[in-house]
């Protein structure tokens, strides 16, 4: 789950890590009621999950209540790459002498934490480590042993920041060490962190990626509930149903990521493309696929639905019974064609063969379903 | 021979009082595995269908010579219940539970390695391992798999690692073992461990594994194969159509920046040598002339 900067900063800020003082606002009026309590100048950012804001004119620098105004009010409503702007987050402008770079994710090849520090921040951190390698100290923290102080210096000097920035690095490093263990990030990251004239570190910008499996353990709805989402994804994930929508006419309902991804890419091979992406999960009951079924039968590009089920944890009898349950309620426009095996596949099968018809039809192999499912979707789309 | 499991492997359920738990519990004693336990600490002293509940891991492993242990319990007590396992002594954690937070997989997987380190983790968020005929730890449909080797199977993902099972057997190749390592940020088991293993055992003769987009497991492994492995591998990777920066279900799954393609994972195995098919069923066929020339 992806934080916007301004929920970033408050996640920031809630694990002492000195942010800008400022707020939020989704109106001029709110932009100027906010710059009250605030020193001139000011910066207004737009807040989207999508890089390059400041070049499409998504941040702007106010010295007065006016400039506030008119530069609120051209942000908010702003198309930034397909993104439309409907908060800014607005602070105080920081005076900066130095900017760095710093963040902690997981190193899934080394299986422990990696920490990156650089002196050439500011910039996106990709191309620092294509162009100048060198440049990022990095470090392996084994989750077990945690981020000692001695391991902390000893990293924030082979970055070879400023002398003067070394103290307040160190402390704000090990903050947001405790911010992306504590906090159950997959990523914390500062981009930039400034060293200020008077020699003060703090975070200028907030990139938080949240785990969303550790959701039970946090007050996380304020956050889940500004996601950002495509309104069949929408309806898919209120159903607890794993959902990405593609653009193409065979709509895939399948268990298990790694099949789903399967039955795409066998659809593309015989000549079809796939309307969505559906993984119905492990344990997925009757209730389940008919829900499934109800979210592919939304989809005005759906021609025909093909549900590829492979049963391990997912039974073939609870999934013939809820292909059967949707049958009865909901009109599915499309034609189904099925493909059943593993866990209970017999008695899947049995529990479909009472209802088989030019509308829903069972075959033996993924690769015969598919080539069924998209001689029904209008056959070969190249 | 399989490898991780025989038919000696003694195994207790951690959660077998829930109703997956349950369910495939009793479908792994039915197959035959030796199921000798389940913990629950609420419902110590009372039986699963026969099966008898203790109040923990260390219990059973002195009453009933427990080796393994199959872990069903909620995403949030996983942590718990590895490092309970582990402290309990039994030398192979398997954890099927989805949907456990990364940072616990990563505490407790340095853990298990720096304090345990004879002990061998599987998952979280796998279908287990299967030597057939032997023991079937997990969600796998045991009637799916046939035994006596040659083929040993590796895959990342749950329900692909069944439809290969299910694919050899349909052409009468038999199969050593079948891994399923999970896919998962932090697998407790690798593709590498698992080629290794296989290399290792003389009755695997060819290994098929099957991948997926995200990450960099099958890069590594075809690595390992080029330079350390004599028998030949078989792949197949799903995601070739995966659009990049969407998650495809699991956690692993999500081609970044460029990278973690099943492009660049299936030149990397084919420069390693490896056969790659480009859907499971052309893998299966793939195994089969391997199989065929061994």
């Amino acid at each position: 789950m992806d934080l916007y900067e301004y929920q970033g900063k408050q996640f920031f800020a809630s694990f002492g890590i000195p942010v800008s003082p400022g707020g939020v606002a989704t109106t001029v009026e709110e932009a100027v009621a906010l710059v009250a309590g605030l020193e001139f100048p000011v910066v207004i950012k737009a807040q989207v999950q999508v890089g390059g804001r400041g070049k499409a004119g998504g941040i702007k620098l106010a010295n007065n209540v006016d400039e506030v105004r008119t530069h609120a009010s051209n942000i908010l409503g702003m198309d930034i790459k397909g993104h439309i702007v409907e908060i800014v987050w607005i602070e105080k402008a920081s005076d900066i002498a130095e900017e760095y770079y710093a963040s902690f994710t997981l190193d899934r090849g080394a299986k422990q934490y990696l920490g990156m520090l650089s002196a050439e921040g500011g910039v996106e951190i990709e191309a620092v480590a294509a162009d100048n390698p060198e440049a990022i100290a990095r470090i392996h923290i084994n989750p077990v042993d945690g981020l000692t102080d001695e391991a902390c210096r000893a990293w924030v000097a082979a970055a070879k920041l400023n002398p003067i920035a070394t103290e307040g690095v160190v402390e704000i490093l090990q903050k947001l060490y405790r911010a992306y263990v504590e906090g159950d990030a997959d990523l914390a990251e500062i981009n930039p962190l400034i060293l200020t004239p008077e020699g003060k570190v703090h975070a200028l910008d907030a990139k938080v990626t949240l785990d969303a499996n550790a959701a039970f353990r946090h007050e996380w709805a304020e956050y889940e509930a500004t996601q950002v989402r495509d309104e069949r994804e929408e309806a898919a994930n209120a159903k607890g149903l794993q959902y990405v929508g593609l653009e193409g006419s065979v709509g895939i309902i399948a268990n298990g990521a790694g099949l789903a991804m399967s039955t795409l890419d066998v659809v593309n091979q015989v000549g079809g493309s796939a309307a969505n992406f559906l993984d119905i999960g492990g344990g997925a009951n009757a209730e389940v696929m008919a829900g499934a079924l109800e979210v592919i039968n939304n989809d005005p590009r759906v021609k025909s639905i093909f549900i590829n089920i492979f049963g391990g944890i997912t039974r073939g009898d609870e999934v013939a019974n809820g292909i059967v349950a949707a049958l009865e309620r909901v009109d599915i426009a499309a034609p189904i064609v099925i493909r059943l095996d593993g866990t209970n596949a017999d008695e899947g099968r049995a529990i479909l063969k009472t209802h088989e018809s030019d509308r829903l039809i069972s075959l033996p192999t993924m690769i015969a379903a598919a080539e069924k499912a998209v001689a029904l979707a209008g056959g070969k789309s190249k | 021979m399989s490898i991780f499991v025989d038919e000696n492997t003694r195994v207790l359920y951690q959660g077998l009082t829930g109703s997956q738990g349950r369910f495939y519990g009793l479908r792994n004693k039915a197959y035959g595995t030796k199921v000798v336990a389940g913990t629950n600490p609420k419902k110590a002293g009372t039986d699963v269908e026969g099966i008898p509940i203790y109040g923990s891991v260390a219990e059973v492993v002195k009453e009933t010579g427990a080796t393994a242990s199959c872990v069903f319990i909620p995403a949030p007590g996983v942590a718990d219940a590895v490092i309970e396992a582990a402290e309990g002594g039994v030398k192979l954690i398997v954890v099927i539970t989805e949907g456990v937070p990364a940072h616990d997989e990563a505490r407790f997987y340095n853990k298990l390695r720096r304090d345990f380190p004879d002990v061998r983790l599987l998952g979280p968020n796998c279908p287990g391992l299967i030597s057939p005929g032997k023991c079937n730890i997990g969600i796998t449909a045991g009637e799916i798999a046939m035994g006596d080797g040659p083929v040993g199977i590796v895959s990342r993902s749950g329900t692909l690692t069944y439809q290969a099972l299910y694919e050899l057997t349909q052409q009468g190749i038999g199969q050593t073992t079948c891994v399923g390592i999970g896919g998962d940020p932090v697998p407790g088991t690798t593709f590498i461990d698992c080629l290794s293993a296989f290399e290792a055992d003389p009755d695997t003769k060819a290994v098929m594994m099957f991948g997926e987009i995200g990450g960099s497991a099958e890069e590594e492994a075809a690595e390992f194969i080029a330079t350390k492995m004599t028998k030949p591998v078989v792949a197949y990777i799903a995601g070739v159509t995966a659009p990049p920066g969407k998650k495809m279900g699991h956690a692993g799954a999500i081609v970044s920046g460029g990278k973690g393609t099943a492009e660049a994972k299936m030149e990397a195995l084919r420069e390693a040598g490896v056969k790659v098919g480009n859907n499971p069923t052309e893998a299966s066929a793939l195994m089969a002339e391997v199989v065929a020339s061994l």
